[in-house]
């Protein structure tokens, strides 16, 4: 006997019983859309965390100061005083806080930054109307702002906000620009917060010293020498104490990140591939009682002359056409789940072809497997044995 | 038939037990006759006699403990499971009491499973089919499934399936004993009809109006033959 007539002896019997078929197919079904629909969303959000990430530049260090002892931070001179190091190519120290802001009845919580000019060029953050901070405003703690274009739009609408008042904290700032818009970074919105001359920042959020320091290379190359000349610099500050700074760039946290979701993708895509090996148990107990259900139709087959290798033939194809089948739904499954979510969630998702050959492959090896012990079953029968059997 | 040719079945010294309860119960024991082509013979006995048994053997569905069985000349005791499925395909056609035909198929697919198992070509197959259910009256039924069957329909159907791969031998296990009377004797009329056209039938029945019908009879009891005689013409 041939595979085509196996085929179509697995067919008869798969389309004979509809309901069966599907529910023990369903297994399958719901392992392979979910490995495909999980990794999907898992591999997204590492694009969207990457492209972000590439976004914040690879050329930039970022310098946090724990401190040791009394000196928990940098002063601003000390700070700037990094810049001279070799191969920096600008620093821009960064004091951070909340305030409440106020226009009219206007009222939110909005992030705020103290920052040097050094800012515009580091970050690539620019205005798009009115001027940016200036080091006079450092010298003179100016209590001027520039405003997102989020928090703009809330505390002031349409009208352009450059040259408005803005209470903050109960302080009078004026606004001299509007920042452009930027998007979401990782942590925040990068559109609904206010910058404030870093020495303003110092005073009115009652914070000396500066803990946050961002630094440009020159050469991205060079990042890991400038990143040990940052590190012997802060060690002689800091007399060598543990954990009293910490630098890292963002190629660092894209390796970091890209592990950490790597792992989810991982820890998702194994978490449906046990569902999918529960499927597969279901295929095998399925086909068990089809086996005993049918000991009469196999010694009928066998009387009449099929060999063991025809009924083995004949059970495995059916299991692993089970399988197959199922596993083509849940890929068809898997991808209409991932382009729902991707639709109507704020999740990215991105199916990956490979995981779509893995899981089919996977559905198809477990149809074979788990066939492989009732079709064993079926073609070991005795002939009387199975004739007796009503 | 000439002295030449080999009889279709010789049987000799044949014995049979199982082990039940660590003692040997021997179900069959020094067997011997010999069937030759175009016979038409009845095995009979009452049941626990050991005639299931027998036609098991005959049928290359269980093989003897003892003794020879020569089948178209072929000691079949000494063959591997592939090859008695290869004897059960080519030179037997059962016939059961419960006809045993696939439910799921139709009359058609199910008198075409045997030539499948031999791998005949397709256009092959569908003549053979066609061929031997017009013989057994059922070509307008044939994509019928068993359960739009009437049950002399469905014997006649098992007998089409017997009959496609032109076996030597048909045997028949109680072939009327589900029927009622009347369609049970346009199945015995088909096999004789049969039997006219040169196909050897061995029919296991523990009902002598049956066996009064074949052309020689054997009678067992208790696992040995009784009688062996031919009824008169």
């Amino acid at each position: 006997m041939n595979l085509l007539q196996s085929v179509k002896m697995a067919w008869k019997s798969i389309a004979g019983a509809k309901i069966r078929s599907f529910l023990t197919m369903l297994g399958i079904i719901i392992g392979v859309s979910s490995v495909i629909t999980l990794v999907s969303v898992g591999q997204g959000t590492t694009s969207q965390i990457t492209d972000q990430l590439e976004g914040l530049g690879t050329d930039l260090l970022t310098v946090n100061i724990m401190g040791r002892g009394s000196s928990t931070s940098l002063s601003y001179d000390e700070a700037m005083a990094l810049g001279d190091t070799k191969g920096v190519k600008a620093v821009s120290p960064i004091i951070s806080g909340s305030v409440t802001a106020k226009n009219g009845t206007t009222n939110d919580t909005l992030s705020i930054e103290g920052i040097a000019p050094s800012y515009e060029e580091v970050q690539d953050f620019h205005v798009q109307a009115g001027r940016y901070i200036l080091d006079m405003d450092n010298e003179f703690r100016m209590k001027v702002a520039l405003i997102g274009t989020e928090a703009a739009s809330t505390f002031f609408g349409t009208d352009n906000p450059v040259g408005q008042k803005i209470q903050l904290n109960g302080s009078s700032f004026t606004i001299v620009g509007l920042l452009e818009s930027k998007g979401s970074s990782l942590t925040a919105s990068n559109d609904n917060k206010l910058l404030i001359p870093i020495a303003t920042a110092e005073r009115f959020l009652q914070s000396r010293g500066v803990r946050s320091i961002t630094v440009q290379v020159q050469d991205t190359k060079e990042i890991d020498t400038v990143k040990t000349s940052l590190e012997a610099a802060l060690d002689k500050k800091f007399q060598n104490a543990d954990n009293a700074y910490s630098i890292f760039n963002s190629q660092e946290m894209l390796d970091t990140l890209n592990s950490t979701t790597q792992m989810l993708s991982l820890a998702l895509g194994g978490i449906a591939g046990i569902s999918l090996l529960v499927g597969g148990i279901g295929i095998m107990n399925i086909m068990l009682v089809s086996v005993s259900e049918r000991t009469r139709e196999i010694g009928v087959r066998k009387a009449i002359g099929a060999k063991k290798r025809d009924i083995l033939m004949q059970f495995m194809v059916e299991s692993t056409a089970l399988s197959g089948f199922g596993g083509l739904i849940g890929i068809a499954m898997g991808y209409g789940a991932s382009a729902l979510i991707g639709h109507y969630s704020s999740l990215t998702t991105t199916v990956s072809f490979p995981i779509v050959l893995i899981a089919f492959g996977f559905s198809l090896f477990i149809g074979i497997v788990f066939g492989m012990i009732p079709a064993n079953k079926a073609a070991k029968l005795r002939p009387i044995y199975a004739l007796r059997t009503e | 038939m000439t002295m030449a040719t080999p009889p279709l079945i010789d049987v000799h010294n044949l014995g049979h037990g199982y082990r039940m309860a660590g003692e040997m119960m021997t179900v069959l024991s020094e067997i011997s006759f010999q069937i030759g082509h175009g016979e038409f013979v009845a095995i009979i006995g009452p049941s626990g006699s050991g005639k299931s048994t027998l036609m098991n053997m005959l049928g290359c569905l269980d093989v003897a403990n003892e003794g020879a069985y020569l089948l178209d000349g072929q000691d079949v005791r000494k063959l591997s499971d592939n090859k008695l499925a290869t004897i059960r395909n080519e030179k037997i056609g059962f016939i059961f009491q419960q006809f045993n035909l696939l439910p799921k198929l139709t009359a058609y697919e199910n008198v075409e499973l045997p030539l499948i198992y031999r791998n005949v070509p397709h256009k092959e197959r569908r003549k053979s089919v066609e061929e031997s259910l017009s013989l057994v009256g059922l070509i307008d039924r044939m994509h019928h499934r068993p359960s739009e069957l009437s049950g002399g329909q469905q014997q006649r159907v098992a007998i089409a399936r017997a009959i496609a791969g032109a076996p030597p031998m048909l045997l028949a296990d109680e072939p009327t004993g589900a029927l009622d009377s009347r369609t049970g004797v346009e199945v015995m009329d088909k096999m004789k009809e049969l039997n006219a056209r040169g196909h050897t039938i061995i029919v296991i029945t523990h009902d002598l109006s049956i066996a009064e019908q074949a052309k020689r009879v054997i009678r067992i009891q208790d696992g040995r033959i009784v009688e062996d005689r031919r009824n008169p013409e």
